[in-house]
């Protein structure tokens, strides 16, 4: 049943979870799920509505803690038990609502919360360092290669829905975390945004960090993952080399649970 | 000045509606104009009771104009930062009547010094205002409720504090000097300089920081017209204002006050987190920002802006009487930032339109008394401009939301 123990996993072992269950009154939402993903890999966590995919992110990123599990964070054992925890190890989430403000611009949305602040006597009221933030934003996003934006001032609200996953995954960077979760990041995007952010994707991979996305569109999957997790019913079913796999293979396991 | 051409500004895609259409994108653009939209609509009405009785734009009359949109314009400046939060306070008015009936009794039956009992009135605003924003974000209560509530029970406040008498008359020089102070024509010319000066320096530096760091510049031209609208507008106040009784110190304090309030809102971490608050609150919380510790100072403020509204108005009548803070006070002080582009679904505003908004409401009102209008055409037709200013920006709002989600 349980194929992730036999499965090579990454060269460098991120984040290991053990043996995470979560359960909802009666409902078992997790059992017993083992999770790993290493530096510089894309894991893609798939499986249908109520498998589970959702539960575990929220265990791994903290704001709803799983009941059991270990956790090996770079190999030390670590607790996770609030979204705190998870930051301060360098777990970051990009939900699907993306959590962005319509009303600021770009620069405003990246260092929401953590605004440079001018150096001087003003620094007594917190004045905000404009240039200096706007310099840093723009150095991120061309590092990044988010190039379609016509300006960092533009509001947010006024940007695509290509443009605004990728501002939001932008803000996740700041923090410097060594682990991105993704969820369902190309949902609702047409075909030349979900191109932009599975490149995005790609990028933070070259980057040497490790990076969980959620999907529902096995396509984006198969052009952006290195090994497809599949959850099903609160179990994991079974682990994909993505080069080594078929879609067919993965709605399978998705409906059924069969290893193809 | 630098001889460098400065580029003209890429012409900006139009953000074309989802139909493309020319309506669309002409709504689009007058959001766009923000504050220059009000400036129009302001000349329109100066234009229009000028023509109706040649009083209007006296040097006299425009004074009193400075004087009676002192009180309003203070108090609005507390609703803007309110209504950026996408929240409302309906007690503001109620606050303003008891803040300036503290301060009358303490001073007239108590023999406080002026000060402290200016002091005392504002600090009733403020303790009014942690009350307030105590119960929203405690309870979760909607502000619509606790503020009516508290419109209620602080204009019972008022008549308790007022006691027998129902009328306290102010004589102190220091509190009516509040608004019947006036400064010459030299002191008029070192602000403008003053203002004019920092306004341009500013400008300026900015620039050239920008220009250190390898950022584009702001667009030049748009930086002189405003260093000339700001410069023109300073001059012609003078200009004006020296002719009668000279600059209203009610004037400067209200001005200097939203100058203030703009720089705190634009600049600091906590000005943003107002924004960011008003704009997804979910947001805000997320990523770190106290949205409980935003709101209450933010009622806090509200209602000492409030209080010191009332207090001008005292200083102006000379008396604080059981009407204080009661009538169209309330509405209009919410009216005037709305009329001016503040939204009221959160997010978007500026502290000027406190200063813009009590102009047009002030404008209106005066003129229409010049104009000896019965109080019955005053209230409707008031009514009319508040429902016009908030049918534009929700029009401004839905044109907004489509022009992003069509691309």
């Amino acid at each position: 049943m349980n194929t992730a123990s036999a499965t090579p996993t990454a060269v460098r072992p991120l984040l290991q979870a053990r043996g995470v269950s979560k359960r909802f009154g009666a409902v078992e939402a997790l059992t017993g799920v083992d999770f790993e993903v290493g530096a510089g890999e894309v894991v893609a966590l798939v499986g249908d509505n109520g498998a589970g995919t959702s539960t575990l992110i929220k265990a791994i990123a903290g704001p709803q803690p799983g009941d059991d599990g270990d956790y090996l964070f770079e190999g030390v054992p670590v607790s996770i038990k609030s979204p705190q925890d998870a930051k301060r190890l360098g777990i970051a989430t990009v939900y699907q609502d993306l959590a962005l403000c319509d009303n600021l611009d770009v620069v405003a949305n990246l260092y929401l919360g953590a605004e440079l602040i001018e150096k001087g006597p003003q620094s007594a009221i917190h004045v905000i360092d404009e240039i200096a933030m706007e310099v840093r934003a723009v150095e991120l996003l061309d590092s990044l290669s988010v190039t379609t934006l016509q300006s960092v001032r533009s509001e947010v609200g006024s940007l695509s829905g290509g443009q605004r996953q990728s501002v939001a995954i932008a803000r996740s960077l700041l923090g410097d975390p060594k682990l991105v979760i993704l969820d369902e990041p190309t949902a609702a995007l047409g075909v030349a945004q979900t191109r932009q952010v599975l490149d995005l994707v790609a990028r933070l991979r070259e980057r040497g960090l490790g990076v969980i996305v959620i999907s529902h569109n096995i396509t984006d999957v198969f052009e952006v993952s290195d090994r497809i997790i599949v959850l099903r019913l609160g179990r994991r079913v079974a682990t994909f080399t993505t080069s080594e796999t078929t879609p067919d293979a993965i709605v399978s396991a998705i409906t059924t649970g069969a290893r193809a | 000045m630098s001889t460098t051409v400065d580029p003209a500004p890429a012409p900006a895609p139009e953000p074309a509606g989802p139909d493309g259409s020319a309506r669309s994108q002409l709504t689009l653009r007058i959001a766009q104009l923000g504050s220059l939209r009000v400036a129009l609509v302001l000349a329109a009405i100066w234009i229009v009771f000028q023509s109706q009785n040649s009083n209007f734009l006296s040097a006299f009359n425009l004074t009193n104009l400075v004087l009676q949109i002192a009180a309003v314009g203070l108090i609005s400046v507390g609703i803007v930062l309110i209504l950026l939060l996408g929240e409302i306070d309906l007690s503001v008015g109620a606050v303003s009547g008891l803040a300036a009936a503290v301060m009358a009794v303490l001073n007239v039956k108590h023999g406080w010094g002026a000060v402290p009992a200016i002091g005392a009135g504002l600090a009733t605003g403020a303790v009014i205002g942690l009350v307030n924003g105590f119960f929203v974000t405690r309870f979760q209560i909607p502000s619509f409720v606790v503020t009516l509530a508290g419109l209620l029970a602080w204009q019972g406040a008022l008549l308790k504090v007022l006691g027998d008498t129902g009328t306290v008359n102010l004589n102190d020089p220091t509190i009516t000097g509040l608004a019947g102070t006036f400064y010459g024509e030299t002191v008029g010319w070192i602000l403008a300089v003053v203002v004019i000066g920092a306004y341009a320096a500013s400008g300026w530096l900015e620039r050239v920081r920008r220009a250190r760091a390898g950022l584009e510049p702001p667009s030049l031209r748009n930086f002189i017209i405003r260093l000339l609208a700001v410069a023109g507008g300073t001059i012609a106040a003078v200009l004006v204002l020296r002719a009668d009784r000279g600059i209203p110190l009610a004037g400067l304090i209200l001005v200097g006050t939203c100058a203030i309030g703009t720089f705190v809102t634009t600049r600091t971490k906590f000005g943003r987190s107002v924004f960011a608050v008003g704009g997804n609150a979910e947001a805000a919380r997320r990523s770190g920002i106290s949205t409980t510790r935003v709101r209450i100072i933010v009622f806090v403020l509200a209602s000492t802006f409030a209080a010191a509204g009332g207090i001008m108005g005292a200083a102006r009548l000379l008396a604080v009487n059981q009407g204080s803070g009661g009538s169209d006070l309330l509405l209009l002080a919410i009216a005037g930032p709305v009329i001016a582009g503040t939204s009221l679904f959160g997010g978007r505003g500026s502290v000027w339109h406190a200063l813009l908004g009590a102009l047009v409401i002030g404008s209106i009102s005066n003129g229409m008394d010049l104009l000896a209008l019965a109080s019955s055409v005053k209230f409707m037709i008031t009514g009319a401009v508040l429902l016009i200013a908030v049918v534009i920006d929700a029009v401004i709002k839905n044109q907004r939301e489509r022009a992003g989600a069509s691309r």
